[in-house]
């Protein structure tokens, strides 16, 4: 996030798409919520009716993979107004023209059709982001799960620097991380193309300077991301995987294609449960949970938070960096760690943007990156004098369908998605009955329209499938999804939906796969 | 600045300031039932009762603002006697099963009645009789031990934005409900069991698999292990066991929680959880130690890179680990192992 979580209670106006915030973010979703009660206006752009678009001032009921043109027909409305914040686009960005043009063919009337929307509740949102004071972009995975989620992430974006809402309370594009740490596995460099701190892997002074750190030569070469490194296994290009806490058998795209490449490699897999993919390993290390070591968690507001050993792990598993270290050496790296404050100390050497950052300074309250020195109080707000890169740069972005059509073979589209009761694979919440009672089983929502010309109700079981595969699941029946969209909830293995979605399809940045959009079609089950 | 006297201590505190707040200041402590924060106050329970010099009647400290030159006496004979009152008129209707009560040792009630030497109560007369809603399955709700504080209405109303509880009926059987009367599991509630963490008594309590009193738990703070948000919590402890998560005020929180991190915690010392390193022989995954786990590992990542090189191995870190953890697992692949080949599950 640019901004700091709270700061949506300063907002005049919050555009949320692509997060179902109340369900996935809930302690969010609550603080959105409040900011509504104090006259925060609303723009919710989304496939699905969730329950903030019942509050939304504009809801705008999306097709899916469509946010490219709404976000242009947006900055069309903003820039035939004249509502953009020219001093900002003068003083402070670059590109301004370029973008303009572009935009200047998405009129609202054209992308009502492609979005599925009123071409006036298009303008209202426009005038409503545009007009407030501090606004704020808001979103999650509908926005970043597409084939071209980079740039869909770059056109609201364009909206935040066409409005001069950046750097300032309240406003910034915000997405919210749907992991724990998955801000802290980025920042550390858990990416094959940079280093600890976003320095590129092909940087010839970034590796001089790690190769010193580490005292060995290291590789310029970028690495592969996970769906290439799946396919590299099944092609038999990846002899040795090892896993640390991930599910792919449950969370990625396409799993008939992922236990195919799991199985033709060694796998090792690092977990606290016997997983969907720990049953494919090899070897399975067992490891401790989060309450039975000490570390860092990085939430979404960049903000790098304690987590303390409350209890012992079970049986002889051990804390992952412990295995980690462990492995190391026998491998004929030799490094002592005695707790994981001396591997922080370590990684605020090589992290700039953590070389202020201590154990001691952050024991009662978590401080937010970047953090140069320790007399630095840490960064609520990015961009605030100047943007990062010295001026914020448009990028002019224009619409493509999505990878996947629905098509007379595969009618529907199908999007995913998870539900407040279950939190991704369930290797966790799987195991509290309570969760288990509220959401016990998958399920496909279908629009009422749909089902009644397919012969469905509510609550029979269904067959849905794609090119991919096919599941047996529950129909809920529901006007929350629109007529030609159904949706399933990915968390569970039986029904899963990642049999369903494509793992073919990736953006060309930063390959994220397109799941939130794939062609299937729905059967009644005898 | 507005300079007040509190106890006989002077202090010095901004316009708009309530007497409550001016006392925290100087580290004085008024009793409260109903205040939170982050709410509006709503003065309900009455038991921050002080005195000022001059008034006419006993002000509730948390709604009423200082003035220059106020003086305030936080325990004076008579607000003490206020207090007393007060409490004997709960004590009137609340059952005193404090023995076998899950809240006793964080009991708001209990501790006022043990520091104002109220025993029982010297009112007779009708007790509460409703039935204990007991069909959320995180969470129970008794009203017969409900002192009507409010607390719970205004955190699901005001912070959660909830809305799925409010005061039903009016007088002697005013009792906090769902609309309709129709029970928790059909109301809007979303379990969140942010009322739960704020009842000051027995009313909205967990429903604990274990055995425990509250002074044989020890809080650790830590940070919660599901979603980006990064609530601030503190896990209570007894024997080796989380019994319970407490809500804490971390920056991107706010004291409030969700129920995944509120009450989806007994993964942690669930019977699957994995005990020993497993290593498939003949097609089937067996116990090993940890020597032969590494060995086997080491061996074929030694194999991969002799025979194809350092890019035929590669490592997926996690989202749900420590900093420090992705940090090594990096570090591993690339200083170690020798690769690029290292990505997480941030696309997922």
């Amino acid at each position: 996030m640019t901004n700091s979580i709270r700061e949506v209670k300063k907002a005049d106006a919050i555009f949320l798409t692509g997060s179902n915030t109340t369900e996935n973010h809930p302690v969010i979703g609550a603080q959105i919520k409040q900011a509504l009660k104090k006259g925060t206006k609303l723009i919710v752009a989304d496939p699905r009716e969730i329950e903030l678009a019942k509050y939304a001032d504009v809801f705008l009921k999306i097709k899916p993979g469509t946010s490219i043109a709404l976000s242009n027909a947006m900055m069309n409305v903003i820039i035939e107004e004249g509502l953009q914040d020219k001093e900002y686009i003068n003083e402070k960005t670059e590109n301004f023209e370029e973008t303009a043009k572009l935009v200047e063919g998405y009129t609202p009337e054209k992308v009502a059709e492609v979005c599925g929307v009123d071409p006036e509740d298009i303008r209202r949102a426009a005038r409503i982001y545009a007009q407030a004071e501090r606004g704020s972009i808001v979103y999650c995975m509908g926005i970043t799960q597409h084939h071209n989620g980079t740039e869909n992430v770059m056109s609201l974006s364009n909206l935040a620097l066409l409005t001069g809402n950046l750097g300032r309370e309240g406003t910034g594009v915000n997405p919210l991380r749907g992991q724990n740490n998955v801000q802290g596995a980025c920042d550390m460099g858990a990416l094959p193309n940079v280093y600890p701190g976003y320095q590129p892997v092909t940087k010839a002074e970034v590796v001089e300077k790690f190769e010193k750190a580490w005292g060995v030569d290291l590789s310029k070469e970028v690495g592969l991301t996970i769906p290439e490194i799946m396919h590299g296994a099944e092609h038999g290009d990846i002899k040795v995987l090892y896993i640390m806490g991930e599910n792919p058998m449950v969370s990625d795209p396409d799993t008939a294609h992922v236990e195919k490449a799991l199985k033709k490699t060694f796998l090792v897999v690092q977990d606290i449960f016997l997983t969907e993919t720990a049953e494919l390993a090899d070897v399975v290390l067992p490891a401790a949970a989060f309450a039975e070591k000490d570390g860092t968690f990085v939430n979404s507001e960049r903000r790098v938070q304690k987590i303390r050993k409350a209890v012992n792990a079970p049986g002889v598993a051990k804390a992952d960096w412990v295995i980690l270290m462990e492995l190391m050496n026998k491998l004929g790296y030799n490094k002592e760690y005695n707790n994981p404050s001396e591997i922080f100390e370590e990684i605020r050497m090589v992290t700039p943007q953590y070389a202020g950052i201590t154990y001691d300074r952050i024991d009662a309250v978590g401080i937010q990156w970047p953090c140069p020195t320790e007399d630095h109080p840490g960064t609520k707000i990015l961009h605030q004098e100047r943007c990062g890169r010295g001026v914020g740069l448009f990028m002019p972005v224009s619409y493509s369908p999505s990878g996947e059509l629905s098509d007379e073979e595969y009618p529907l589209v199908m999007t995913t998605g998870r539900v407040l009761y279950q939190y991704h694979t369930r290797t966790m919440t799987g195991k509290t009955e309570g969760l288990n009672q509220k959401a016990p089983e998958s399920y496909v929502e279908i629009h009422p329209k749909l089902a009644e010309e397919l012969g469905i109700n509510d609550g029979e079981r269904v067959k849905v499938a794609s090119r991919r595969g096919a599941i047996e699941t529950k129909a809920k029946i529901t006007d929350i999804v629109s007529e030609k969209v159904v949706f399933i909830p990915f968390h569970w293995a039986e029904g899963a939906a990642n049999v369903l979605t494509n793992g073919s399809v990736l953006d060309k940045y930063s390959k994220i796969p397109e799941l939130k959009v794939c062609g299937v079609k729905i059967e009644k089950l005898a | 600045m507005i300079t007040v006297k509190i106890n006989g201590f002077e202090v010095k505190v901004e316009k708009d300031t309530t007497i409550l707040e001016a006392a925290n200041k100087i580290g004085i402590k008024i009793p409260t039932f109903c205040h939170d924060p982050r709410l509006r106050p709503h003065g309900s329970c009455r038991i921050c009762t002080v005195e000022v010099k001059g008034g006419r009647n006993l002000p509730t400290a948390c709604t009423t603002p200082v003035f220059e030159g106020m003086e305030v006496e936080t325990e004076s004979e008579g607000v003490v006697e206020a207090r007393k009152e007060i409490l004997d008129l709960l004590l009137a209707n609340h059952p005193l099963d404090c023995l076998t009560c899950q809240q006793a040792g964080r009991c708001a009630l209990q501790d006022l009645c043990f520091q104002y030497d109220v025993k029982e109560s010297s009112y007779g007369g009708a007790k509460k009789e409703f039935e204990i809603d007991n069909s959320n399955p995180f969470y129970y709700s008794d009203q017969n031990k409900c002192i009507l504080c409010g607390k719970c209405v205004y955190v699901c109303s005001q912070l959660q934005c909830t809305d799925a509880i409010g005061f039903a009926e009016r007088g002697f059987p005013t009792h906090i409900a769902t609309p309709f009367n129709q029970g928790l599991e059909e109301s809007t509630c979303v379990s969140c069991g942010n009322c739960v963490s704020v009842c000051p008594v027995g009313a909205l309590v967990p429903k604990s698999k274990e055995k425990f009193r509250y002074w044989e738990t020890s809080p650790v703070r830590t940070t919660c292990s599901y979603c980006g948000v990064g609530c601030q919590m503190d896990l209570l402890v007894k024997d080796n066991k989380i019994v319970e998560i407490q809500p804490a005020m971390g920056p991107s929180n706010e004291g409030l929680l969700c129920v995944k991190g509120k009450f989806a915690y007994n993964f942690i010392g669930h019977p699957d959880r994995l005990k020993a390193p497993l290593i498939r022989k003949n097609g089937k995954l067996e116990e090993g130690t940890w020597e032969e786990a590494y060995e086997l590992i080491s061996s074929k990542i030694a194999e991969a890179k002799e025979t194809l090189g350092p890019n035929s191995v590669a490592g997926l870190s996690s989202a749900r680990c420590t900093t420090e953890e992705n940090y090594l697992l990096q570090k591993l692949m690339r200083a170690v192992v020798g690769t690029n080949n290292v990505d997480h599950c941030a696309r997922l």
